[in-house]
């Protein structure tokens, strides 16, 4: 697949680029052939469940574990057989092993001093770093004297403060609390960005990821299931796992009945109408078995049935998720499955269908998603 | 509610002050009475009685008669011997204790690195030797390093020697005897130290370009201070006082304090002497006691 990928300060992309990447502990395979292009001043995210291999990778590209086999080219550089001393790559850990024994300042001048650098020009540099992240007053601290976000800021100073070419970031909010985490998200974006390194993340929470990456890769048991910008990701997921790892989704088994070039109709016994997609399914298909998928804020509710005969469905409400901006209605189907509807809350006191009321959901033929099971 | 509560925190209160009621009455019985039979005998007159000293009270003619000697203390002041005892023994304990720290911090770094089942059994091959009596043990030193003993019948063989070298009844004979007992002491709290240490920092220090041994005296040592602390009084205090080791393994001259104060108590009989030589040393000692106070007090916030 020839895919330019572009950065968003347009330079080319293939800045890092992983290739083929095996990774076995004994008899567990970790990272099962991964490969990955990135391009320069990306944010990268690799989004999956616990145990997907995904710091398996990171920890790859740091240099502390050895792939069994691939590459790994950063800059044009094959740097598999650097030691991690020797890497222009800086990582900052998921609890941020600052070092106790030294001042803020002294833990981000810890990696200047090992370039030897003259000694004014790692002050400067230091100050450099301190105002970056707005830590100034606090220089002669020590770590157990800042709070979990100050933390987070040193050890994001002190990762950043060797200018490396890749900033490796290993589950960057994990150790703060929820609030905390959505302030910091986007103040490490913004350093991230003005200071203008590519960086590789890995997380398991979805939200983060969309929230601070421009490209997303989903691993899943070693293997990367799909990559690609958030919006693509959410939007035209690849695969069921990849369908139901980010956001949530309505799924319905069933199988082609009708596929034409410009529409497809599927049967599916969880639904009591036949799904209709206005666009054609691909050819490829010799096994006709599909899961058709739609997203709960692609579907609408009402108290009348819809026209048509398509994509709409009837139940009971069985529960409602008052989430202050928009509720989630539980709608339970006559044949006892639950569908899943997001409804804006946009009037204050709008006359919105309550409990064990009989409603219909509906959606446009655009709306949904063929995927194979 | 409150008053429940209230009621369980004065319970907990209580049954603290038993918890500590314990090892006080322990202390007050087999430290601090014997202290004070010390401090009375330090300050008493060597005398032909039982028990061979004269009483710091008397009473007679309705008066009691209080009789503090310092003599003990300007002879020992006055006899350079004393002092050389000593310098001697301070400077037998300081050296042992580097000596076990250059061995036993290695060892320990090991154990501490290794995986979780190696560490148990590595950790009871340590300690394994402790289970025979002390006595025996050193005893057994002397079968290994007399001129005809093991090691010089071994080295004879391999040629590397053809002389059988002159090791017991030396300096380097209780250098070895008393390492080898006290290196336990050094190790066990430099692993429980190491054993804490977060591997993540040794990578972040890797990670912004440091080396192994860079990593090691820039990141490890400096946190394994209170280890190394700790190790190093448990080695120290009682090499000063140590009496068995310089009397079986090294020589007739060896001039340390506590071969001194077993002869003044036992071959002179002299004991106000020894007792102030005894209480001369444990002042000598205060100062790494209170060091190694200092150290457990910090080690126990941390854990909290
Ligand atoms: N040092 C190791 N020895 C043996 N197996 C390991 C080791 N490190 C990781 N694994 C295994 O490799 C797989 C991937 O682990 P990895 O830590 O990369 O997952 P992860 O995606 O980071 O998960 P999490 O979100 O829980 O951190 C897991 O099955 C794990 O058990
Ligand atoms: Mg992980």
């Amino acid at each position: 697949m020839i895919e330019p990928s572009l950065s968003r300060d347009g330079v080319d992309g293939h800045f890092l680029q992983i290739k083929s990447i095996v990774k076995t502990y004994d008899d567990v395979v970790a990272v099962n052939d991964v490969s990955l292009d990135i391009a320069k001043g990306d944010i990268f995210a690799l989004l999956g469940a616990s145990g997907s291999g995904k710091s398996t990778l990171l920890r790859m590209l740091a240099g502390f574990e050895t792939p069994n086999s691939g590459k790994i080219i950063l800059d044009g550089e094959d740097i598999v057989s650097l030691a991690p001393y020797r890497r222009p790559i800086n990582m900052m850990f998921q609890s941020y092993a600052l070092f106790p024994h030294m001042t803020v300042e002294q833990n981000i001048a810890y990696g200047l001093k090992q370039d030897r650098m003259p000694k004014a020009m790692i002050a400067d540099k230091v100050v450099q770093m301190l105002r970056l992240v707005h830590m100034e007053k606090y220089a002669k601290r020590k770590p157990e004297q800042l709070s979990g976000g100050q933390r987070q800021r040193v050890a994001l100073a002190r990762s950043l403060a060797k200018s490396p070419k890749l900033l490796l970031l290993d589950e960057p909010m994990g150790a703060l609390d929820k609030k905390l985490r959505n302030r910091m998200q986007l103040e490490v974006v913004d350093i991230i960005e003005s200071v203008g390194v590519t960086c590789v993340m890995v997380t398991h929470d979805q939200e983060e990821a969309m929230t601070m990456a421009n490209r997303i890769a989903i691993m899943e048991e070693g293997s990367i299931v799909q990559s690609g910008t958030p919006r693509d990701i959410y939007e035209a997921p690849n695969s069921l796992q990849a369908a139901e790892f980010i956001g949530s989704m309505n799924l319905f088994r069933g199988a082609i009945a009708v596929d034409a070039e410009d529409h497809a109709v599927i049967d599916s016994e969880e639904i009591n109408n036949q799904l209709y997609v206005s666009y054609g399914v691909t050819t490829a298909i010799e096994d006709k078995h599909v899961v058709f998928a739609v997203r709960p804020e692609k579907t609408l509710i009402s108290r009348d049935q819809p026209q048509g005969e398509y994509n709409w469905c009837r139940g009971v409400v069985h529960d409602i998720a008052y989430l202050g901006g928009h509720s989630v209605y539980h709608i339970r189907l006559d044949n006892g499955k639950i569908l899943y509807s997001f409804m804006v809350n946009s009037d204050r006191f709008a006359d919105q269908p309550t409990w064990e009321e009989l409603v219909y959901v509906y959606w446009s033929d655009d709306s949904g998603l063929v995927l194979r099971p | 509610m409150k008053k429940v509560t209230e009621r369980l925190k004065r319970h907990a209160e209580h049954g603290k002050r038993w918890v500590i009621a314990v090892p006080t009455l322990w202390l007050m019985l087999f430290f601090a009475l014997p202290f004070l039979i010390v401090l009375k005998i330090a300050f008493a007159e060597s005398a032909i009685a039982i028990p061979p000293y004269t009483q710091l009270l008397t009473m007679a003619d309705e008066a009691f008669d209080l009789h503090v000697y310092f003599g003990n203390f300007i002879f020992l002041s006055e006899d350079a011997l004393y002092l050389t005892a000593y310098l001697n023994s301070l400077k037998m304990a300081a050296i042992s204790t580097f000596l076990c720290l250059l061995i036993g911090y290695p060892m320990a770094y090991h154990i501490a690195r290794a995986k979780p089942s190696t560490q148990t059994v590595l950790l009871l091959l340590i300690l394994l030797p402790s289970w025979t009596s002390f006595l025996i043990r050193i005893y057994a030193w002397i079968g290994i390093l007399k001129s005809n003993g093991i090691l010089n019948n071994a080295l004879m063989w391999l040629g590397v020697v053809d002389q059988p070298l002159t090791i017991l009844n030396t300096n380097v004979a209780v250098y070895i005897g008393i390492v080898y007992a006290y290196l336990p002491f050094m190790i066990l709290p430099l692993y429980a130290n190491l054993v804490k240490h977060d591997h993540s920092l040794i990578e972040a220090s890797q990670d912004l370009g440091a080396r192994w041994l860079q990593s090691f005296w820039r990141i490890t040592f400096p946190l394994s201070r209170n280890g190394i602390i700790a190790g190093s009084m448990l080695v120290f205090i009682p090499v000063v006082g140590e009496y068995v080791i310089p009397e079986l393994l090294g020589g007739t001259n060896s001039l340390v304090i506590g071969k001194v104060l077993w002869q003044e108590f036992f071959n002179n009989r002299d004991w106000p002497l020894a007792s102030s030589l005894a209480l001369i040393m444990l002042l000598l000692l205060m100062l790494p006691i209170h060091f190694f106070r200092k150290y457990q007090e910090k080690e126990w916030e941390e854990g909290k």
